[in-house]
């Protein structure tokens, strides 16, 4: 007995600890992203971001102040100062005076230098030299340190990226272009398609069981299809590249899902509801508006958080149907796919802009979660 | 005008518009051409209602036809057709097929496509089927789901900037700053590989991304299917002395295939369209060329909407089967 209930602890075991491997792989890759966009060029390029998260050992090649800064006191010649810029929080945990022993004192412990007069430093980095005879020279000398370094952050990449950036660098227009995009192309759909999901539901007439085959089908239809003639179209209608013919795209594309989720969820609204409404006089447009609409909202919230995310998400549509050579409407995505191409080494600038571009998503999803699953499983699970 | 003024005003013109046309169509309908009154009311009424439903439909079918359905046919009268010189077009029978099929690349395009097809709906369903077992039944599951589903809400494009941090390479002896090659000679591989330029295994790394977006989608619908499982069929397993495995493999798994189907062809349908991935992280050279973005290279590179139109017919045709079997199955559970 006592070893099938062992067994079982060990399955509840490996349990937990596969779906933790599991949820840190999938993890993983993103939290490299964030975390390098905490980070200075120098930093991304000489450690890996894992090692960000803690302290790490640096060996440092640094000089004392200038003899010319030396004072007289009590018979001594003195240079004080920190080796370190104001603020720094790094630890030294050994020094030397030259490239042969860099280990070869600890903090507090005072060397002889070859030159002429004796070097006290401290952990922090305050040091202390002084000899009977003046110092001379233009430097002062060497001083090699090992010294522990904390986690360094810094949201200097931000603000480059939102704020101060040259015109490749700068995403502030192209977040507020893929908003412009996306307002628009989640709203309207939602509105035609909404209609059409109540006649389709509720309403009897001939070829509907067709009309509904043909959303089915067109809902897998790639829109890949669709580029050359639409294009030719907007240009034969005279608006060519642009935000009407982006938002009237993402209209057209996005309407099979919106009335297959809306018409799936409308169904399944109690006959009698609208029955009663019906035999009280409303008319249809009334019991659309009144009674159908507000009862559909967790349907409408999936199908607006799946076109948001689809538009917000978008490269192919907008780099089709919206951004003209002058690259004024460029969006995030595109943007990035060019940084790739001409700054693909400059990681600070590549992680900044891509956690810029994915920020919003990210808080749509975990604010929206309940939705966005009860949308997934309305649209495929029948 | 501004942008954003402009977006404002189509907000405000598309949303008033469609109000309008819907409140102000009915009226129409129900006032003054089908009036319910006078000596043909009962004729007027019946009448109205026939009309309504496609007043109700117009703009959704308008948009429809105008946005997936036209440019269907279209793109197949384009794909026979060529640009000739001075404007317009001539009708050129199968030659944009025929000089597709002389391509190289077409060639690589639908075998890595098919590479894609068989690892890509598999893995992503078989690692979110395994995390929808593992998190279904531990306490902290929700935030595990909620943690792999994640990469559903990132874009193509920011998930291919993801994992080329993953797959960077510096120099041999400088420290790697990409996970897998710090992970390769951490393990004593020798010198750092720039992975995604190795041609063949490449399109492997390429297939991650996709793999990583989409096992949350196929967890969450699994994760559903698996509790739909009637309690009582684990039970009588159990009594009968079936082990994990064998309650997973012989019990649970048979009882949910119909999802499982559902999931891979959904799968296999966004892997045939996948674009933004390759055009990103390689555009297609070392080898990674796949249909979408061989379709988008001849289009608006090398500005031949022939061939170009005549590969989205390809891609239309992988899609065929999907379709009618999704069509088949809609129509069956309507009646």
């Amino acid at each position: 007995m006592s070893s099938i209930a062992g067994q079982k602890s060990g399955l509840v075991w490996a349990v937990h600890l596969s779906a933790a491997v599991l949820v840190i792989l999938w993890l993983f890759p993103t939290v490299g992203l964030l975390v390098s966009s905490f980070r200075t060029a120098d930093q991304i390029a000489t450690s890996g971001w894992w090692k960000a998260l803690f302290p790490s050992q640096q060996n440092l090649t640094l000089r004392t102040a200038a003899p010319e800064t030396q004072v007289q006191a009590d018979g001594l010649f003195v240079i004080e100062g920190s080796l370190f810029e104001d603020g720094s929080s790094k630890v030294i945990t050994v020094w030397g005076t030259n490239a042969k022993g860099i280990d070869s004192y600890q903090p507090g412990d005072t060397a002889a230098l070859r030159r002429g007069g004796r070097l006290t430093v401290q952990a922090d980095g305050s040091y202390r030299l002084e000899g009977e005879e003046e110092f001379t020279g233009r430097r002062g000398p060497r001083v090699f340190v090992t010294a522990e370094v904390p986690p360094e952050f810094t949201l200097a990449n931000y603000h480059k990226i939102l704020i101060s950036g040259g015109a490749t660098d700068n995403m502030a227009k192209a977040f507020f272009n893929t908003l412009t995009v996306t307002i628009p192309a989640t709203i309207i759909p939602i509105l035609v398609a909404a209609f059409a999901a109540y006649a389709l539901a509720w309403m009897e007439f001939p070829g509907r069981a067709l009309l509904i085959a043909a959303i089915v089908g067109l809902l897998v239809v790639p829109l890949q299809l669709a580029l050359i003639p639409l294009l030719k179209f907007h240009n034969g209608i005279g608006i060519g590249k642009g935000y009407l013919g982006v938002w009237m795209a993402h209209t057209g594309f996005g309407l099979p899902l919106a009335i297959y989720l809306l018409r799936n969820y409308m169904v399944g609204i109690p006959r009698d509801i609208i029955e009663n409404a019906r035999v009280d006089g409303a008319t249809d447009f009334q019991i659309f508006t009144r009674i159908i609409l507000p009862l559909s909202f967790p349907a409408l919230a999936s199908f607006a958080i799946f076109q948001f995310l689809w538009t917000w998400n978008d490269l192919l549509v907008a780099m089709v149907f919206l951004i003209d050579a002058t690259g004024e409407t460029t969006v995030m995505t595109k943007q990035i796919v060019e940084m790739l191409g001409t700054r693909g080494g400059n990681w600070e600038i590549l992680a900044t802009s891509a956690f810029v571009s994915i920020a919003v998503p990210l808080f749509v999803f975990f604010a929206m979660q309940k939705y966005l699953v009860r949308g997934l499983l309305a649209g495929s699970v029948k | 005008m501004h942008p954003a003024i402009q977006g404002l005003m189509t907000i405000a013109f598309g949303v008033g518009g469609c109000v309008g046309y819907f409140y102000f169509s009915n009226l129409l309908v129900d006032k003054v051409i089908f009036p319910a009154k006078g000596e043909h009311i009962a004729r007027n009424i019946r009448r109205a209602n026939i009309v309504r439903p496609w007043l109700f439909l117009a703009p959704a079918l308008l948009a429809l036809g105008l946005y997936l359905a036209y440019p269907v046919v279209e793109t197949l009268r384009l794909s026979l057709t060529q640009r000739v010189p001075g404007g317009g077009y001539e009708y050129v029978g199968l030659d944009n097929y025929r000089q597709m099929a002389g391509e190289g690349k077409f060639w690589e395009a639908l075998q890595n496509n098919f590479l894609w097809l068989l690892v890509v709906p598999a893995a992503s369903t078989a690692f979110g089927l395994l995390a929808a077992q593992l998190t279904d039944r531990i306490s902290w599951g929700n935030i595990a789901k909620s943690l792999i589903f994640m990469p559903m809400a990132i874009s193509f494009v920011g998930a291919a900037v993801i994992w080329k941090l993953v797959y960077d390479a510096r120099p041999p002896g400088t420290e790697q700053i990409g996970v897998l090659n710090a992970i390769y000679i951490f393990f004593g591989g020798d010198d750092p590989q720039a992975w995604l330029t190795i041609p063949f295994w490449n399109s492997f790394f390429l297939m991650a991304v996709l793999v990583w977006i989409q096992t949350g989608f196929a967890m969450v619908i699994l994760s559903a299917a698996l509790r739909g499982i009637p309690e009582e069929t684990v039970e009588a397993a159990i009594v009968d002395g079936a082990g994990p495995f064998q309650i997973f493999f012989r019990i649970k798994v048979p009882q949910i295939i119909g999802t499982i189907v559902v999931v891979w062809t959904t799968i296999t349908i966004v892997v045939l369209k996948v674009f933004d991935i390759v055009f990103a992280m390689t555009n297609g050279q070392w080898e990674t060329q796949v249909l979408a973005n061989y379709m988008f290279d001849k289009l608006f590179r090398a500005n031949d909407w022939g061939v170009g139109s005549a590969s989205a017919m390809v891609i239309m045709l992988l899609v065929m089967p999907i379709l009618v079997w999704n069509v088949y199955n809609a129509r069956r559970e309507m009646r």
